[in-house]
């Protein structure tokens, strides 16, 4: 019995007299997109870790009914900052900006990706604009929520909100560049004989977000242009008081904020395709309801943006419009977790680490997703809205799958990335913490919103205190848990088992090459002898025993492939016409 | 062992041909696609204002508010023929470097910039002369950041232009084949100009 992945190997020339670079090189403006996913990756990841520490202080407040930890106005900026931070600093640069840069072109077989100076300008936007944010605690931080509707923006200090949206300006400029890098390189840059429908489910999550990031991106600037001449200049663009409306602004904010949480976790959604299916085994489950899906959630997320807005006078048929909206798209992500279900269904699960928390992320996600359902429905939004419910939902979403997901990714691609495994052990030591941590945390929540506990106050009603407090030390366990993963993450990235090429035996082509790839990536162009998902279907060709012959030939046999036949199984085909868009994963 | 079957490697083998160095880090230039892509993101900047505009203009009582001026057509009329027909003589650039004529090039870039001068003029002397200020009301304030956005556009597309003009004095710096920076600072040029015209229909006619 021949192994798919053995197969793939020996098509592949991997590349040799690999030097891994020097350290300096990582604070360099370097052009290599494995440096910037690095370089993304581990910036991100510290801001995370600023953002938790963030969150840490907001539920240390919480943790009593009355606000006695810190002031109002800092408990207000806490809570501002720890979004921006988790939405624009984390999870947007580091699925995207990190795992997108590191492995679009690998998975493509491209050498790098279609403009790497722009792709190095877009990473080197955002420490310095990070830096700035977090500066802004010196000068009163913005508090007025992330969302920072006016006319409450307009009234709070002036320094912090115009840093705010400087800030916001300078990452969407940066994601925006990343978008169109992706884009080309996408389109492309791809290996000869990778159609669209041969690329790795990643790919296509990866255009999905990248079009998302294009067409809203640019519509949050509009807005912030808006505001920033309200608060400079004294327009009334936001500001009833002069003629102005600032349900427009709200409008413009959640054309760009709904679809950016579809930007957070479409990415995130390739990488599960990729994690479920190589270590369980199985070929991934409907390839192309998968792929599709992933474009259908980019096109209608553009249209669902106003379920936000429910209470902010929307007329009715307007609602109806979005609530309609907002429960089709949840089809198009069932179809993404009924797929891979049916490709763990069954499959050889390995259990390792990666796969742990890809499957953590099905559950807590599908929790966020059944919440988020529910919250569509207008009569019970209107019950729930502005209420820890929400508060529940969004870090179902946002950190049991956006999060999750990160995780995964990282214990996934660790080899890859460093040419060392990560300790099994620990990494499910992290898993625990963090799944029990997690649902500690945020659990406790759906009850508490249900009951009307409003969220971004720094006090509550002493009735609540029990519930509040059990998720203040579900924060507590989230936070510990971060430590096994560092200690983890630097220890194996130092001392860790080497790798070796293709640790996981996956048959995506960026494990085609050495760990760590070299600077170009691959030595010659990596050749597709298997489809990116045919796990256990290795000898099918030997099995299929299809004679070789030209394409103007016909083939004499009666076989599958035979000229005689009407309609030739596409998979085993001998005239390559006849093979069509057919990869050679079956669905 | 597995024997590979030919006819699966057959079609993923790559011709060399398809690493054209064209002196774009060795592969084939994408750089005019990755322009058009970023102007879809552009054109949204935009597309998200006229939407505001005409969010507030739906919600006023009255448009403009009262006690607005009317504003003067000539000017702006004259301003849009010039940024319209400036679009057809950059295109002669484009045609004229396709068969090698940098002279050419140089003539039209250079009649483009100065059209686009023009307009920059003629828009400062509007705004120098409107009776009403930026803060005055809801219609004011949408009237000169769309206006002085897009100006914006005008005076990043004229630097592009002398950018070319620029370069073009170098010897063969531009020629039939390679002419990236040409195109670029066309494709540019008629985006300004497509959104003016849909600026100009929205703030003065309708």
């Amino acid at each position: 019995m021949t192994q798919a992945a053995q197969i793939q190997e020996e098509a592949n020339q991997f590349a040799h007299g690999n030097k891994p670079g020097n350290w300096k090189e990582y604070f360099s403006f370097s052009t290599d997109h494995k440096v910037i996913g690095i370089q993304y990756l581990v910036t991100t990841f510290f801001f995370y870790l600023i953002g938790g520490v963030l969150a840490t202080l907001v539920r240390t407040e919480l943790a009593t009914p009355e606000s006695d930890f810190v002031s109002r106005e800092v408990y207000n900026s806490l809570f501002t900052v720890h979004a921006t931070v988790m939405i624009f600093l984390w999870i947007v640069p580091g699925a995207t900006g990190g795992f997108g840069n590191y492995l679009i072109p690998l998975m493509i077989g491209a050498r790098d990706m279609a403009f790497p100076r722009l792709n190095a300008l877009a990473f080197w936007i955002i420490p310095p604009t990070g830096l700035m944010l977090m500066s802004s605690f010196l000068v009163g931080a913005p508090g007025a929520g992330w969302t920072n509707y006016p006319p409450l923006s307009l009234v709070s200090g002036k320094a912090g909100e115009m840093i705010w949206i400087l800030s916001i300006l300078l990452l969407g400029t940066s994601s925006i560049l990343a978008a169109v890098n992706f884009i080309v390189t996408i389109f492309k840059m791809r290996v000869p004989g990778m159609g669209l429908n041969q690329m790795p489910l990643f790919c296509w999550s990866m255009l999905a977000t990248s079009f998302l990031a294009l067409i809203a991106t640019p519509v949050l600037a509009g807005a912030m242009i808006l505001l920033s001449f309200d608060v400079l200049i004294g327009t009334a663009f936001f500001n009833p008081t002069g003629g102005g409306d600032p349900i427009v602004y709200q409008h413009l904010f959640w054309f760009y904020s709904h679809p950016a949480v579809y930007i957070m976790i479409l990415p995130i959604f390739g990488m599960i395709s990729e994690i479920v299916s190589v270590h369980s085994r199985k070929p991934i489950f409907g390839y192309k309801a998968i792929a599709y899906s992933s474009i259908a959630i980019c096109g209608l997320g553009l249209i669902v943006w106003a379920h936000h807005m429910f209470t902010s006078g929307t007329p009715p048929w307007l609602r109806m419009f979005f609530m309609i909206t907002t429960m089709v798209i949840s089809v198009p992500t069932g179809i993404k977790i009924f797929s891979w279900l049916a490709t763990l269904w069954g499959g050889k699960l390995d259990m390792s680490s990666a796969l742990l928390f890809a499957m953590g992320f099905i559950c807590l996600f599908v929790i966020g997703g059944i919440s988020g359902v529910m919250t569509a429905s207008v009569p019970f939004d209107i019950h729930v809205h502005d209420t820890y419910f929400v508060v529940a939902h969004l870090h179902y979403v946002l950190f049991g799958g956006s999060v999750f997901g990160l995780y995964g990714g990282f214990y996934h691609w660790f080899p890859k990335i460093t040419g060392r495994m990560m300790s099994e052990a620990w990494g499910k030591v992290h898993f625990w913490l963090t799944f029990i941590g997690f649902n500690l945390a945020f659990m406790p929540m759906h009850k508490l919103g249900m009951e009307g506990m409003n969220r971004r106050i720094a006090e509550y009603d002493p009735k609540f205190a029990t519930l509040n407090l059990i998720c203040t030390i579900g924060a507590y366990l989230l936070a510990v848990s971060t430590i096994p993963f560092i200690v983890n993450a630097t220890w194996s990235w130092l001392r860790g088992k080497p790798a070796g090429d293709n640790p996981w035996r996956a048959l995506t082509l960026e494990w085609m090459t050495t760990s760590p790839p070299p600077v170009e990536n691959f030595e010659a162009d990596p050749v597709l002898a298997t489809g990116p998902y045919d796990y256990g279907m290795g000898n099918r060709a030997t099995e299929v025993d299809v004679p070789f012959s030209e394409a103007d030939d016909p083939s004499l046999s009666a076989g599958p492939s035979s000229t005689l036949r009407a309609k030739p199984d596409p998979v085993a085909a001998a005239n390559p016409s006849d093979r069509g868009d057919e990869s050679y994963n079956r669905e | 062992m597995t024997t590979l079957d030919p006819a699966k490697l057959e079609r993923n083998h790559h011709q060399d041909d398809h690493h054209v160095a064209s002196g774009h880090e060795g592969h084939p230039d994408h750089r005019i696609l990755g322009i058009i892509v970023f102007l879809i993101a552009e054109g949204m900047i935009f597309l998200g204002l006229f939407t505001a505009y005409l969010a507030f203009r739906t919600v006023a009582p009255t448009w403009p508010p009262e006690g607005t001026p009317k504003l003067e057509l000539l000017l702006p009329g004259i301003n849009t023929v010039i940024l319209i027909g400036s679009s057809f003589v950059i295109h002669n650039a484009d045609t004229a470097i396709k068969k090698n004529d940098v002279r050419g090039l140089r003539l039209w870039f250079g009649i483009t910039a100065a059209m686009g001068a023009v307009f920059l003029a003629g828009q400062l002397y509007e705004y120098f002369h409107l009776e009403f200020g930026l803060t005055k009301n809801i219609f004011a304030s949408t009237f000169y950041v769309l206006t002085g956005f897009h100006g914006l556009h005008v005076c990043f597309g004229l630097i592009l232009i002398m950018a070319v003009l620029w370069r073009s004095l170098k010897p063969n710096h531009y020629n039939s084949k390679d002419h990236f920076g040409v195109e670029a600072a066309e494709v540019y040029w008629h985006f300004v100009d497509v959104i003016w015209v849909i600026l100009f229909l929205l703030l003065y006619i309708i």
